[in-house]
Order: structure tokens, then sequence, then C-alpha cells
């Protein structure tokens, strides 16, 4: 048993959600928690007669995301119809694109945990319709909503490149930052707009020879938790499984499971993979696209630094720790403010702090991010200088920073109003410092003859003299008066 | 002469003028289909109170002198292929018996907005997938010519109404044939646009790639008119054609100007099937053209005797797609009695559609399938590549390419229907057109021993309906087989 050892080996198959304003082929809105059917037409119910019209927007998203992922994207793609019969697909085909998927062999790099990055490849990126959803809670017919019925989705396949776990997470997460920075998906996995399928198996070598598992896709993941636990126990079971049974992988014995999110276990749907026969063929009411160096010269300027490539450069360029980079990446908003505050003339861990002690928790109070505060970057930037400035402390700059969002006024107007402003004139500290040590004879000599006591009886005579200007003496410069005093 | 000889133009100008009212001329519209309808069977349903409050509507504008459109008060038809939001869009289907369109077809909303008065919904072979009216399975189309005949198809009510004066003009749809052979059968004008010319929104799909939408007429310039009110761009359609690429005119403009120095293209190797009496008239028109001052050039067409079999891969290829949307659970009629969910969708397809309906699911879905798409879908989609380059090659010495409709007159009755293959070889001539996407025209011009009517077919490259439509008017100009009316509206 102990000279076994396996490798874990995940592909992804993601579905994203595009946010373009109306569906892939017809002019209805995109819904969420609208009352079933509301958002339907005849071009996206596929009534008899009914053509659909591509949405350029998506199409462009599409790009837009393919490229960020280091795909071609290609220089001519079509539409196909992907036939099977299904309630939730209303024209019993649905328009997909087979074999010139708009962006191919592209690439994503992830964050591993020892700080290194790796790269998960993409076999390919293709848009296409989304289907209905059949409810199941009438008695004893089904429903079906076709409100989601022509969302654009694009899928996304990677090569089996993530070996556990946590590159699975990864991988997701960095895909979700990507989609958002480029603005092309909302990125919320509840609402469903990513929806990740694991395909899993193991590579395992006993001193009798090399054993592949059968592969499992994992559906019904809600979050990345969930993604990350299922692939989990799925390496589990397959290892129990195969000790148990020696069954490997072989054709057409790849299953399909389902996340059981209470009791966190993967529980079997389909037995074995059926053998599918979509009849694609190119959707003939559909014209082809072909990307001319323009467009594309176009969409490429729409392009943005990515996530991770901002966070190594904030811990590389402005010495910030991995963790606070981090923070700062996760979303848009939040980077491009910093960013802004930081053109502004913020010193960067300064700016950094504000936004991630206060500034992000503000926001999400609000439920917004940094951009949706009423909270200007130059007004950041500001506060963080008088900071350095010794004008306020640290401490008085994080209560500033709050008034600044609740009542929009300026640093230096609030740090006077709320009577935060440090003093740092040594003359005037001076007196108050000779009254403290006059006052307090016992901790001086505890200073003085260096007793155990000593260094708390300097942070008490610090504090005293704080105290006596109701906080607003400058603490680095009280010591410095008081350690000159002591000597 | 009497109202129902009246030509849709003639119509037009009566009402515009008010020497007769819109309502007199529906009146008299529905009188014609009261005398003659129980026998030729042209419509699947008819919209009396609708037509006579449009009209009475149309009258009202006129005489209040305000702006009307180009059919204002004027009775039309369409195939019931066309999506109307009034009365039912059926397809001559059992599947579709009972559907009620939401929504207009553009060409129905274009017909509207020209002010016509759409009197009725005509017969078809269900799906438009036959040749004769016969696959209809909600009602029995006679040809006007000769009861014991077909009409032709698919198009074969729209075809009949304008034979037996029911109406003046009719719309139809074309997707190997359906408006030419029909047109030629019954002794009227059918013209096939150019693919992209009309939207096909709203039109019931049956081969998406090759269906166009087309009108029938008494005349050619009736065509021309009804073409003029429906062409055009539309943004609900993305095969239809941008305006800027191809203009659309009124195509009234001019219609009499003969086209000088022109080219008839013949070849006469492929028209060679056709029967004898098909032939001499075919001859005889090229005198015609010939007295006109064209020249008759020969040109080759060498991959044409493949189009057929091109034909019916694409074509049911594309309708084994399109029709799986009619299954019990989103479209159409539903098994009243499943024993389970896939019962739904296998007993309702069984029992709602009709032989020839299932008989091209079953090519199509063959064709498309894993392990045949090559050797059959692409290896078509290759042919169809061929016979475009045949007359982008043939167009290159000729104007316009004149051949048979068919190779026959119309047959008798159930003398087909047994046999599906010699069904389809019947559409040998015009299929050709939908392959290559070009406008076709079928004109009269003449009548076999049985004294039936025969047409003539001419084909102009993509987008020249303008020229087409002339080159065919030369031809009526100076003949007057349009002219000639079947026995039963003597």
């Amino acid at each position: 048993m102990s000279d076994i050892s396996y490798e874990v080996i995940v592909g992804l198959e993601i579905h994203v959600q595009l946010c373009t304003k109306t569906k892939m082929f017809c002019s209805c809105e995109l819904s969420f928690g609208q009352e079933a059917n509301a958002r339907v037409c005849p071009v996206c119910l596929g009534m008899p007669g009914s053509l659909p019209v591509m949405n350029g927007q998506a199409v462009e998203y599409a790009m837009l995301a393919a490229m960020a992922l280091n795909c071609t994207v290609a220089p001519f793609t079509k539409w196909d119809r992907k036939s099977y019969y299904y309630p939730d697909l209303p024209k019993n085909y649905q328009i997909s694109q087979y074999d010139l998927p708009i962006g191919s062999h592209g690439y994503i790099e992830i964050l591993l945990d020892d700080g290194q990055t790796k790269r998960i490849r993409i076999l390919r990126a293709h848009l296409e319709e989304d289907a209905g959803k059949n409810l199941h809670t009438a008695g004893n017919f089904s429903q079906v909503d076709l409100n989601r019925a022509g969302t654009p989705l694009l899928e996304i396949v990677t090569e089996p490149d993530m070996n556990s776990p946590s590159q699975v997470r990864a991988l997701a997460v960095e895909l979700q930052r990507i989609m958002r920075y480029l603005g092309v998906s909302e990125g919320d996995m509840q609402k469903g707009h990513m929806r990740f399928e694991p395909n899993i198996n193991l590579a395992i070598t006993r001193p009798d020879g090399q054993f592949r598992t059968p592969i499992v896709e994992v559906k019904n993941l809600n979050s990345f938790r969930a993604l990350e636990r299922s692939v989990a126990y799925e390496v589990q079971r397959q290892l129990d499984d195969f000790l148990e049974t020696g069954v490997t992988l072989q054709m057409g014995n790849k299953s399909t499971r389902g996340w059981n999110d209470q009791d966190e276990v993967t529980v079997l749907q389909r037995e074995k993979e059926e053998a599918h026969d979509y009849r694609y063929f190119p959707d003939p009411d559909l014209v082809p696209v072909t990307t001319t160096p323009p467009w594309l010269d176009e969409i490429r300027s729409r392009l943005c630094e990515l996530p991770l490539a901002r966070q190594t450069r904030y811990v590389t360029q402005y010495g910030l720790s991995d963790y606070d980079a981090g923070v700062l990446t996760a979303e848009r908003p939040t980077a491009d403010f910093f960013e802004r505050a930081l053109a502004a003339g913020g010193e960067p861990k300064r700016v950094c702090n504000l936004l991630t002690q206060v500034g992000l928790k503000l926001a999400k109070d609000r439920g917004g991010d940094l951009s949706s505060l009423d909270l200007e970057p130059v007004a950041v930037a500001d506060l963080a200088k008088m900071v350095d400035a010794g004008t306020v402390s640290a401490t008085a700059a994080n209560t500033i920073l709050e008034s600044m969002v609740a009542t929009g006024k300026a640093p230096a107007a609030l740090a006077q109003e709320l009577n935060l402003i440090q003093t740092s004139d040594a003359g005037e500290l001076e007196g108050i410092v000779d009254q403290v040590l006059a006052e307090n004879v016992q901790a001086v000599q505890d200073v003085v003859t260096e007793s155990k006591k000593s260094k708390k009886a300097r942070g008490f005579l610090l504090g005293q003299v704080i105290q006596k200007t109701k906080g607003q003496a400058n603490p680095k410069v009280v010591s410095e008066i008081l350690e000159r005093k002591l000597k | 002469m009497t109202l129902p000889d009246l030509t849709a133009i003639e119509l037009r100008e009566a009402i515009a003028t008010r020497r007769i009212s819109s309502a007199e001329a529906v009146a008299e519209t529905f009188a014609q289909i009261d005398r003659l309808e129980p026998t030729v069977g042209a419509f699947l349903s008819l919209f009396r109170d609708e037509a006579a409050a449009r009209a009475g509507d149309v009258d009202r504008r006129i005489a209040a002198g305000e702006p009307v459109g180009a059919l204002a008060g004027v009775p039309v038809a369409v195939k019931d292929v066309l999506c109307t939001t009034f009365g039912a869009t059926t397809c001559g289907s059992r599947m579709l018996e009972r559907f009620h369109s939401p929504y207009d077809a553009t060409a129905i909303r274009r017909l509207l907005n020209a002010d016509a008065v759409i009197v009725g919904k005509t017969n078809m072979d269900e799906f438009a997938m036959g040749s004769s009216t016969e696959n209809s399975a909600l009602g029995r189309t006679v040809n006007p010519w000769a009861p014991d005949r077909v009409p032709g198809g698919s198009s074969g009510g729209s075809a009949a109404a304008v034979a037996a004066r029911l109406c003046p003009v009719a719309l139809g749809s074309d997707t190997g044939g359906s408006i030419r052979q029909p047109a030629s059968f019954c002794g009227v004008v059918g013209l096939k646009p150019t693919y992209g010319r009309v939207s096909r929104y709203g039109l019931i799909a049956y081969g998406s790639s090759l269906d166009q939408i087309g009108p029938f007429g008494r005349t050619v310039a009736d065509v021309a008119l009804l073409l003029s009110v429906i062409a055009g761009h539309d943004p609900a359609d993305s095969t239809s054609v941008d305006e800027n690429v191809a203009p659309i005119a009124d195509y009234l403009d001019g219609l009499d100007e003969p086209v000088e120095g022109l080219r008839i293209g013949v070849a006469p190797a492929f028209n060679a099937g056709a029967e004898p009496s098909v032939r001499a008239a075919l001859e005889a028109a090229l005198d015609v053209y010939r007295s006109a001052g064209a020249q008759i050039v020969e040109i080759d067409m060498p991959h044409l005797d493949y189009a057929i079999a091109a034909y019916y891969v694409i074509a049911t290829a594309e309708a084994s797609s399109n029709l799986s949307r009619y299954d019990g659970v989103h479209y159409g009629y539903r098994t009243p009695d499943p024993a389970d969910y896939v019962e739904v969708y296998t007993k309702s397809r069984e029992e709602a559609f009709g032989q020839e309906v299932k008989r091209r699911i079953m090519l199509g879905t063959y064709a498309l399938s894993s392990g045949y798409y090559d050797a059959y879908y692409l290896k078509a989609l290759k042919v169809r590549n061929l016979i475009r380059g045949d007359f982008v090659r043939a167009f290159e010495k000729c104007d316009a390419i004149v051949m048979p409709v068919a190779p026959t007159t119309a047959f008798k009755i159930g003398e087909k229907v047994d046999d599906p293959l010699k069904m389809y070889l019947g559409d040998i001539y015009t299929i050709s057109a939908n392959l290559a996407g070009i406008p076709g025209i079928s004109v009269p011009c003449g009548l076999d021993e049985n004294s039936l009517p025969i047409g003539l077919q001419v084909l102009t490259p993509a987008f020249s309906e303008a020229k087409l439509l002339r080159i065919a008017r030369m031809y009526e100009a100076a003949t007057d087989w349009h002219t000639k009316k079947p026995a039963m509206v003597q």
C-alpha cells in the first residue's frame, strides 16, 4: 500500500455568461430572477419562421476574452447547429460553434501556493446560446422557463493541466477575475454566470504498473469551495474505488456525477457516456464572421493589464505584500482606484492601507465597489500625504476616510473639524512633556534607573502626553523629546 | 372584361381613381371564390370579414385623399407557409393545423403596409415538400385547366387561385421550384427572386439556404409590382441582402423597354430530357426572342445533371433540423395519450407528419449523421459550388438562360404519389436556380396537345431581377399565351 503513488489530472469545461445587453440572437434583454417566460420573443422561443440575428457585442466580448486567454482568434468563424431533443431547447438544436471556435490554443497563468505561476493550456473558447430551464415543481408535469434561452455563453475548455484541487480553484478564481476585469461577465457563480465542470481522473503508479482511473465529470458546482472540495472528494473516491475494484479508464466508461453541497459528496448521475451524434452542420440562417485585422486591433486596444500581471507588479514595483497585492487586484475597480491614487501622489503602502483597512470595508457595507463610493482617488492620495507628513496619525486617517465617504468633504477640512491634526511642534510639546515628567516622578524614576518597569513606564509617559494633547501629539515627536529628556 | 379578369395593376388604378371601390373588388373576389373554390380547392383559410374591413378602410382613405400604398385595395392570397397574426399558419400539415403565429412574416407586413387586402391563405404541399400539392394534409387543390390534374407544387394553391381568377396575385415560396413549376402547370407567371432579395423572416423554413418568397400573377407587370412591395433588406433576416450591395428598384420602371443586344443562353443537351411538346414550345419561344433581335448562344452546363442529387441532400438535411422543433413539446400537435416522455416526441411526430415529410426528415438526418456527413452533405455542398460555377461561366456568354420549367405539363392527380423518385426527377429544371441562388421566372409559353399550359423559364444572374423581368416581358409582349384562360373561367 505504501508503494503506491498517484497524480491528479483535472481539466475544466467552463461556461461563462457574457453580460451583453441583449441575448445572443435576438433583442430580448438578459434575465435574472424575472417571472418565468417574461423575457422571450419569437426568436429565442424558436417560433416557426423566426430567424436568429447575431449579437455583435457578444462576438466582441468573446474576441476580447479569447485575446486575454492568449488564444488565437479565428480569422473566420461560423455558426453551427448542434442537434439534440430536450424540453429546455426550443428549436431542438443549439446554435454553437463546432469546428471553428472563435478562440483556440491559449493559456491562462495561475498563482500557486508557493508563489510560483503555472500555465494551464486552453484548448478552445467558443460562443453559443444557452438553453432554458426545466422546472419540476408543478406536480405530475414539468414546466419550462425560457428566460435564459438564448443567453450568450462563452464555453472555455482547458487541457487537463491541473494537478490538485487547489490548482483547480486557482484557475477558476483567476478566470473569474479576468472576465470581470475585461467587463465581459459579471462572473457570479451563484447566479450561474460561471459554471465549472471538472473532468477528473488519477494516474496511479504501483509496482505492478501504471493505471488510469475512469474520467468523472462533476456537475452542479455553485461555488469555488464546492469546486475545490468536489475535486478533493473525487480524488479520494477514485483512489478507493480503484483499490477496491481495479477498474481503469476505458472507452465509454466516463461517468457524470453531481455534487451534493449538503453532504459534500458526489453522486452518480449518468453511468456511461452516451454515444451522442449531434449532427453538427453550419446554420444556414446566419452568415459567417470574418474578424478583419482592423477589427481585431480595435478589440485588442480594449485589453487591459490582466489581474495576475498587476498583482505581481504591485509586489515588485511597490513592495506590497503578496496578500495586499492580491486584495487590491481582486476586483478591477479596486486596482484602478489604487493606481489613480498613486498617480495623484499617494505613497503605495499608505494608500494600500487606507483602501484595504477602511475603503473596501465601506464599499462592501454599501454593497458596491470603491468606484461606487462618493470618494475621489485624489482625495485618498491627499490623505495619505497627510499621514506621511505627520499631519495626522495613521489611526486618525482611518477615521477621516470614513468621514470622507460619509460627508464627501476633503480630508484636510475633516482633520480640522474632527480635531485630528497632530501636533509636531517640538516647542509646544516640550512644555507638555515637562509637565508630565513633573507629575509622574515614580515613572521617571523607573525609566532613569532602567528598572524592570522601564519599558512600561516609557509607554505610560508617552500615553500621558498624548492624552494631554487630546490625541493630537505626533507620537514620533513626543518619543524623541522623552528620549532626550530622560537620558 | 369582368372584374376577376383585371390584373392587380388595372385593379389598383380602378380603385385609386374610384371607378370601383376596394369593397366591391373584394366582394367580387369572394363571389368568384364561392363559385369556383369548391372545385379548385386553392385555399386553406379565407378572411371574409377582415378583408371587407380592410377594403372599407382603404376606400375611406382614398375618398379622404389620404396617401395609400402600392397595392391599395387589391386582393392578395398568400401561401400558408407565411406566418400571420390572423388565422392559422398550418404549412398544410396536421402538425401545425392549430398553430396561430403571434407575429407576421416580414413579407406579410410589407403587403399590409402597401394596403393590400389579404383574402386567404393557400394550400400547399406539407411544409413545402412536394411538386403537386398532393402532400397537403389539409386540402386538395386541382389544376383549374383540368380538374383531374395537379396544380403543381408546393405553392399549388397560390398558382391555382391566380389561374382561376380567385385573386389577381398571390405569394408563394420556392425552395426547388415551388413557385415556377406550379406557375407553369397553371399557366400563370411565377417569380423566384434571388436568394436574399426577400426577407425569409416568418417564412416557415424548409431548406433555409434555398427558400425564397416570390410572387404569382397573370402578367409579368403584376409580378414586378408585387416584387417591388416585398423586396428589400430586413434586419431580422441576416441572409437578406444589404440594399447598398444590391439595390432594389421599382420593378415596373422601364419594364416595357426591351433589352438591347440581348444574348440568350441555351443548353440543348440538358433540355433534351423534356417531353416533345415542351421542347417545341421552347424552340418557338427562342424564335420569338430571335425575332426581337436577340442572339441565341449555346452554353454548356456540365454539372446540372447532379443538381437533383445535391438538392435532395442539402434541402433534406436542413429540413431535418428545421422541423425538429415540431415535437409535441414545443410546437405542433401533441399525441393525446403518451406512455412516457419520449413517446410525446415519437408519437406526436409519427402521428402528425405525412409520409413525404417523414421521408425527407429521414434522408436529411442520415445525410448529417456522423460518418456520413462528408460523403453526403459535404459532397453535396461541393456539387452546389460547381453548379454555381456553371452559371457564372454561362453568364459570361449570355444575359439570360432559357430552359423548360418542368419536363412535362401538369400530370394526373395520383399519378406519381407512389413514386417519389419520379416526382423528384420532375424538379430537374428548377432546382439549379435555388442551388445557385439566382432569380428565375416562369411565363406561359404554350399549350400542349391536351390544352395544358407550358411554362418558359428564364434565369439571370443574382440580383438582376429588373433585367429578368424585362426579358420575360419582351416575350410576353410578343405573344398572347398569358391571355389564355382555363375553361372554368371562360
